[in-house]
């Protein structure tokens, strides 16, 4: 059989692995030596952000890529034998939009709205590989940058209008400034890699599947602001994107791009990797930079600011991932070409991880303004079961709940915060009818309280009273008074926390109340969770109308509190039902009634 | 450089923090974690005042002042907030102020007070940790603890052993030596600084434990009786009984002592303390040593005693067969007296101290 | 101290000799630690791993015994590197000549030779001295109590006249004193060669001044006998009748079982005291004082600041305040004093003592005041050396390196070392009658060098027995990683193990301080 040119890539960061990723691979390498192909390469590409349908094989042949979807090992000998061998794709198992439309990305539904800056090589590369990401321009901005003064890279990063993507949204080019300000000699640049938010896997995508593209954003950074020690910090969570980081070190370090002398020129920048301390508060830059010095990951107040006496009380500059992932572009292609994509005040592009009642998830990186709309339902795909969607959560446990009627709301830092919600690091989760919204709010609630450093008082204290409040609600326990006393004490701990975490707690609350005060006053009132989710607010039982006597829920019922004759109406004996909802799940006349 | 505090012009110095500023100008800004020689952590968040323009409220002991800069200290919403944060204190603190130590000494209580707070409104979970008395010096009740972290800042800072620090995170912060051991067990060297920082009644010293409160205490300025340092000292008195030492301002010290200056006093009022002279027995045998060669005598007695011995050796073998030891631990009026006694009215130079000792 | 303790925190290089500052002088060496965490170079002279040579940029270990032979070392490289200050040198000194010459041969390798201390050490230390802006010398009994303390001390301010490293703010040569009145004790004139204000007894224009102010016709001339003498004249006879305010000889001389003989052959013995010492045991009286929270009056610390302490406590039983009891047997001996309060001793202090001319309860404050503060609108000195010395110039002294009286033989083979500990006080009487302090440190022990520990088959606590030329003691080891193989070191503050029953009484020649830092001892495994 003559040998096509052609190569496997696999969708392996850590989704794509935790799908089955690895078993794929090992199937695809069995097959290329079953089939006597054995220098056909496999790659494993990083995240291509289409998590849902992992994992994801994808055959490029004489320029041409085709996707295959949810891939079972005993699948892939197949798909080699017929495709990469026999050039026949194998239809049935390939993402749907690839039967007609070879190198579908696109013109995906997915992709097409998708504008890919900081996530452009993820999924395309061999992460491992410098060579791949040179051939792909990288390292091209480095060389750009080099050859101009340092003043001219802060400018053009502020004339890009890029803001930072770890949260605040700061002007990127003016914390820059800032900190080329301070005096040297010594100075740090830090890449804040802890990514903490629950449901926020963006950063790690990058870092797993485009080192490269973060270090050359840090090499640039560095030069602009006169820094010649890093560090990358990155959460021990994280055990793939440590080994890229540290290979990808490794290999710029060789290749010159990093240490004495960088290129030949005065620029010299000495970069380590920090493994996190495994708390989310170290996120927080203040801490994260307590903790890169071997302290307990608390916060202090600024100032003093980072740029002023940071890291070992030296001036420091600190940016996030996506941020720095956006740097290289913006050199190579000019601030104006960032600065035509996005609104007035928000500029550029972000990357959303898109999770909960939605069609398709993934990660997906759109122009900023692009609406709410046309992530959930053009990029998404909508929600599933045709249910209605009730809300969407944005910027997780620091973000707020927008409802279904500001769909229409652009995606940018301004509009997010008028409503209550903010960018945050881009968490998107996607909820309908089912989900109730005071249960929502304290899994928010519960991670901050988990999570708060514990130093000052109104985080410390206030978010488990938050939360106690709140689990009482869902118990149907709360009062009125404890609605007002929520609100106050959200709108105190907000104002008077020390850091972020403290200051953004209340907002799921906050939003939530402000947009969905009836299904709160429901539970206090009513003593009724209009989702149906709260188990000390919902009751089952049988419509005897209905109830055709199947026996079916008593069958299914795990604790017997189900009983009748056959044929007959059955009755749940409310002392003994657990509220697991079986009998609801079962019935297949709608006999079961929630309520 | 002037700022608008609480409506009225206020001249300030550049890189002064709001509290000390409003602090010279008279106005007091509830704190709890804020210490005089610590760096201001912003930890307790009572402090908080409304800066025109700020996003949120900001923390006076951290923000420094900023020309034309308009401050409200005790707004409306600043009122609301501090006293929320007050709540939030209370609402996981015992209530046992009967039976505290600190009580009428204790921040916590005295801005309770002021902000009307009788009992926390808070109920839920309360934090419940044994009281540790492991240690001689002082007793540790962390139930008690508003985690203003004085105690972390003033055995890190101030002196140099981070023997404590938090542990735990969010509502089960608390503070801890490594893996809970008793401070016997850690870097700790009892300087009991960090007792005298806390501002509740979580860290105590045993001897004033079930001993004396406040206000029944007399407050006497003193100095050290240990080494040369001369750390000034508060001597605590009731009943004529010394309960604790606590460091006091002075040049020498800045508040702070060691083990001995805060826990060495005991010895005053130790059993062996001599209440009576004595004068050796008429029966005693030459050189025989012990207490029991001796029998108590008045103050008229042993000093016609003592005078008469030394007067029979100056006046029959000469002044210079008379020596006499002063005591570097005397003060200086005394010692001044004593080498006078010697040169004046013994007339020999024989005097010393034992300085090089 | 010739500086303020406050200064220490700017200083930018520190060099602590013989002192183990953070357990003998504990919020002294608070400031210590600030300048470090600020960057400050801190050089540590000392046999022993103690806290603050574990903390240093620069730790020599020397010998015990040999700190003039590494101070050498480091100002011989001074003067051969060209780091000296020739300005301060040629304006403020005399004396340069002879100095220099006897430094010759005293290279870095030489004292390398004598210490143990590494040569490269010793240069990089004196050079982060010499160039440092402010440099700070820190000093105690570690370079005292040895028979050439005197040549230590005047070591030391060859070094900081050699540099320039003086009378300027976070500069100075600064003893730490051990009790917390010893500065005011010897300002007090309590010194057998030395009157108020340090006047020498032969100066006969000061002799008559006090005769009048004291209302008696002469003073005697002669200076007397210095405390470590007394118990060779007690035996001698010459000395028949001792009055000991608050001193416990038995315990704290060196030798102190000659001293025990020696009160046993006293005519008649008075102490004054607070407790029934192993002293006060010996007594024909005792007077029961009391203790300083029972009265008021001044302390002078260890940077010349007078402090008032006022009465805490109305005095126990029967027991007096030590003034009173002067005052008291000074009218039966024939010689009645006017004084009615310790505030009035202070005016007759302010009176006759120069230094202390401007001192006044009234002004003292909360701060107390630094002497020389000579008049009642003196602000007091926290600097002394500014602008001049005190005698004009300071002057330079050619001083030989000799090495300690006893050294290790082969019948004792150990360095014998003393000193104290963080939770006890010299003879223990009052820090072991303190509970906390006695349960969290009861015993005595002895340090000595795991290597060397474990060679003779010792585990930390087992018993040894510590023998020297005059006695021996039986105490409980602990094994110090660093102490050095050839060293042992007891705290003296316990009784049922007396340090001093083996320390030598040979006297440092000019200050007559004995040398506790250095004897020879053997070393036993003891049964227990
Ligand atoms: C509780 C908390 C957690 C945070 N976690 C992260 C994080 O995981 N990653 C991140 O980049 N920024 C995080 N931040 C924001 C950082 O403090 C900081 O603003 C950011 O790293 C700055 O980079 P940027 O300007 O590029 O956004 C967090 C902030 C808070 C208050
Ligand atoms: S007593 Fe002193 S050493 Fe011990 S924990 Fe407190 S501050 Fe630290
Ligand atoms: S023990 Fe006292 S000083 Fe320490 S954190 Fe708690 S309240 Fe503050
Ligand atoms: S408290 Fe400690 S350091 Fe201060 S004078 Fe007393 S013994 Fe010295």
């Amino acid at each position: 059989m003559a040998e096509r040119r052609g190569r496997i890539l696999i969708g392996a960061g850590t989704c794509g692995l935790a799908a089955g990723a690895g078993a794929v691979w090992a199937a695809a390498e069995r097959a290329l030596t079953d089939l006597g192909l054995p220098d056909t390469p496999v790659i494993g590409v990083g995240c291509i952000g289409y998590c849902q349908e992992e994992p994801l094989l994808d055959v490029e042949l004489d320029g041409q890529r085709f996707t295959y979807r949810r891939v079972k090992p005993d699948q892939v000998k197949r798909i080699i034998e017929k495709h990469l061998a026999g050039g026949q794709p194998v239809t049935e198992l390939l993402l749907g939009e690839c039967v007609d439309a070879p190198n579908p990305y696109p013109t995906l539904p997915f992709y097409a709205p998708q504008n890919r800056v900081a996530t452009r090589n993820c999924g395309f590369i061999d992460p491992t590989s410098l060579s791949d990401y040179e051939a792909r321009g990288g390292y091209m901005a480095l060389r750009n940058a080099l050859a101009k003064p340092p003043h001219d890279i802060v400018e053009a990063v502020k004339a890009s209008g890029l803001r930072g993507r770890g949260g605040a949204g700061f002007p990127t080019g003016r914390k820059w400034e800032l900190a080329a300000k301070s005096p040297g000699p010594h100075k740090f640049l830090i890449c804040n890699a802890d990514e903490g938010d629950p449901g926020a896997f963006m950063d790690r995508s990058i870092l797993e599947g485009d080192p490269h593209a973060v270090i050359e954003g840090m090499v640039i950074g560095a030069y602009a602001i006169g820094a010649d020690e890093g560090y990358i910090y990155c959460r021990a969570e994280y055990p793939l994107a440590l080994e890229r980081l540290r290979d990808a070190i490794e290999q710029a370090r060789q290749k010159g791009y990093l240490g004495n002398n960088i290129l030949g020129t005065a620029h010299s920048f000495h970069l380590h990797l920090k493994e996190g301390a495994g708390a989310f508060v170290c996120g927080e830059e203040t801490a994260l930079m307590a903790s890169i010095e071997g302290r307990r990951g608390m916060p202090r107040p600024r100032p003093p600011y980072p740029a002023q006496a940071g890291l070992f009380a030296l001036p420091s500059n600190i940016n996030n991932v996506e941020t720095l992932a956006a740097i290289a572009p913006i050199i190579r292609n000019g601030a104006d070409w960032y600065a035509a994509m996005g609104t007035a005040g928000s500029k550029g592009t972000k990357v959303f991880a898109l999770t909960g009642q939605v069609n398709r998830t993934g990660l997906a990186e759109v122009p900023m303004g692009i609406s709410i709309r046309e992530i959930v339902y053009d990029i998404g795909g909508g929600i599933p079961n045709d249910r209605e969607l009730k809300a969407v959560q944005i910027g997780g446990p620091s973000g707020g709940c927008l409802p279904a009627s500001l769909l229409d709301l652009p995606v940018d830092y301004e509009s997010l915060q008028r409503e209550g919600a903010i960018m945050g690091s881009g968490g998107m989760v996607v909820v309908d009818e089912t989900t109730c919204m005071v249960d929502f709010a304290r899994f928010f609630m519960a991670f901050c309280a988990r999570e708060s450093c514990g130093k000052c008082t109104p985080c410390r204290e206030g978010t488990t009273r938050m939360l106690e409040i709140l689990t009482r609600i869902c118990d149907g326990n709360g009062t009125m008074a404890d609605l007002d006393r929520l609100e106050r004490l959200a709108g105190n701990v907000k104002i008077t926390s020390l850091c972020g975490l403290g200051q953004s707690a209340p907002n799921p609350v906050l939003s939530s109340l402000k947009h969905f005060r009836h299904e709160f006053e429901a539970h206090i009132r009513d003593r009724r969770c209009p989702a149906g989710v709260c188990k000390n607010l919902i009751s089952y039982r049988i419509e005897a109308d209905k109830c055709t006597g199947c026996v079916l829920c008593a069958r299914n019922c795990p604790v017997e509190a189900i009983t009748g004759e056959k044929r007959k109406a059955h009755v749940i004996d409310p002392e003994i039902c657990i509220k697991c909802g079986a009998c609801f799940d079962v019935c297949k006349f709608d006999a079961v009634i929630r309520g | 450089m002037e700022i608008l505090l609480n409506g009225t012009r206020v001249a300030v110095q550049p890189g002064q923090t709001i509290m000390q500023a409003a602090d010279s100008a008279g106005v007091h800004v509830p704190r709890l974690c804020n210490y005089p020689q610590l760096k201001p952590s912003g930890a307790c968040r009572l402090c908080v005042v409304q800066v025109k323009g700020a996003r949120g409220l900001v923390a006076a002991c951290t923000t420094p002042v900023a020309e034309g800069m308009e401050i409200e200290t005790d707004s409306p919403t600043v009122a609301d907030a501090r006293r929320d944060v007050l709540d939030l204190l209370v609402s996981n603190h015992p209530l046992d102020c009967f039976h505290c130590e600190a009580c009428g000494d204790c921040a916590l209580q005295d801005y309770a007070y002021q902000y009307g707070i009788k009992e926390g409104s808070y109920d839920g979970a309360r934090r419940q940790v044994e009281v540790d008395d492991r240690n001689p010096f002082f007793r540790i009740d962390y139930e008690k603890c508003v985690l203003c972290g004085i105690c972390v800042r003033m055995c890190d800072e101030v002196m140099g052993y981070g023997a404590i620090d938090f542990a735990g995170r969010g509502f089960t912060t608390l503070v801890s030596t490594p893996y809970g051991v008793s401070l016997d067990d850690s870097a700790c060297v009892f300087c009991g600084n960090c007792v005298q920082g806390c501002p509740v009644g979580a860290l105590v010293p045993k001897s004033q434990v079930g001993a004396a409160r406040a206000w029944e205490m007399k407050k006497v300025r003193s100095v050290c009786p240990y080494c040369g340092v001369g750390c000034a000292i508060d001597v605590h008195v009731k009943g004529n009984r010394i309960i604790k030492i606590e460091g006091a301002e002075s040049p020498a010290n800045h508040t702070m002592t060691c083990v001995k200056g805060r826990f060495g006093w005991e010895f005053v009022h130790h059993e062996d303390r001599l209440l009576k002279p004595l004068v050796r027995r008429a029966d005693a045998p030459r050189g025989a040593v012990g207490r029991e060669w001796f029998e108590e005598a008045t103050w008229d007695e042993a000093l016609a005693a003592a005078a008469a011995g030394i007067a029979r050796v100056r006046d029959g073998v000469g002044p210079d067969a008379v020596a006499g030891l002063s005591s570097a631990k005397a003060s200086n009026e005394e010692n001044y007296l004593f080498q006078k006694l010697l040169r004046a009215a013994v007339g020999t130079n024989n005097v010393d101290h034992c300085a090089r000792l | 101290m010739t500086n303020s303790l406050d200064e220490i925190a700017d200083a930018n290089t520190i060099l602590i000799i013989g002192s183990n500052t953070t357990e003998s002088h504990p919020v002294a060496s608070l400031r210590v630690k600030e300048a470090v965490r600020r960057g400050a170079n801190l050089i540590v002279i000392d046999p022993r791993p103690i806290e603050v040579a574990e903390a240093a940029t620069h730790w020599l270990q020397p010998l015990p015994g040999t700190n003039v032979a590494v101070l050498q070392g480091m100002m011989n490289h001074i003067l051969t590197t060209d780091l000296w200050n020739m300005e301060f040198v040629d304006s403020r000194t005399e004396g340069f000549a002879e100095f220099v010459a006897s430094l010759d041969g005293r290279t870095p390798e030489w004292a390398a030779s004598v210490s143990g201390v590494d040569a490269g050490l010793i240069r990089a230390a004196a050079e982060a001295y010499a160039t440092a802006e402010r440099s700070t010398i820190l000093y105690a009994m570690g370079v005292t109590q040895h028979s050439t303390g005197t040549d230590g001390v005047l070591t030391l301010a060859n070094l900081a006249m050699l540099t320039g490293q003086i009378g300027r703010p976070g500069t100075g040569v600064n003893p730490l004193r051990g009790q917390n009145n010893v500065q005011g004790s010897s300002d007090m004139g309590a010194l057998y060669d030395t009157l108020p204000g340090y006047r020498k007894v032969n100066d006969a224009a000061a002799r008559t001044a006090l005769a009048q102010a004291w209302g008696v016709a002469d003073l005697p001339a002669q200076p007397g006998a210095a405390a470590s003498e007394l118990p060779d004249r007690i035996m001698a006879g010459e000395i028949r009748a001792l009055y000991l305010m608050g001193e416990n000889i038995a315990l704290t001389d060196p030798d102190a079982n000659h001293t025990r003989k020696a009160l046993t052959r006293l005519e008649f013995l008075v102490v004054q005291d607070l407790f029934l010492t192993e002293t006060a045991a010996f007594a024909d009286v005792i007077l029961p004082a009391c203790s300083w929270a029972e009265k008021e009056g001044t302390f002078t610390n260890t940077e010349r600041r007078v402090q008032r302490f006022y009465q805490a406590l109305e005095p126990l039983g029967e027991s007096r305040p030590d003034w009173q009891i002067i005052v008291e047997l000074s009218a039966r001996l024939g010689y009645p004093m006017p004084c009615a309060s310790p505030q009035a001793i202070m005016a007759e202090i302010a009176a006759t003592v120069p230094q202390y001319g401007g001192i006044a309860y009234e002004r003292l404050g909360e701060a107390g005041l630094q002497w020389p503060c000579p008049t009642p609108d003196h602000p007091g000195t926290p600097i002394l050396h500014r602008e001049k010395f005190a005698r004009g110039l300071g002057r330079f002294s050619a001083v030989t390196f000799r090495p300690s009286a006893e050294l290790p033989d082969a019948e004792f083979p150990f360095v014998f070392t003393t000193g104290r500990s963080l939770y006890h006080y010299h003879s223990g009487s009052m820090t072991r009658r303190a509970r906390p302090l006695a349960e969290h440190r009861p015993d005595a022990y002895a340090e000595m060098d795991p290597a060397t520990g474990s060679a003779m088959g010792l585990q930390d606590g087992d018993l040894i027995r510590v023998t020297s030329r005059r006695g021996e003691v039986t105490v409980p080891v602990r094994l110090v990683p660093g102490t050095g193989s050839k060293v042992i070191f007891m705290p003296f503050h316990f009784r049922e193990a007396s340090a001093n029953l083996l320390t030598n009484t040979v006297l440092d020649p000019v200050a007559r301080i004995p040398e506790l830092k250095v004897c020879a001892v053997r070393v036993e495994v003891a049964q227990a």
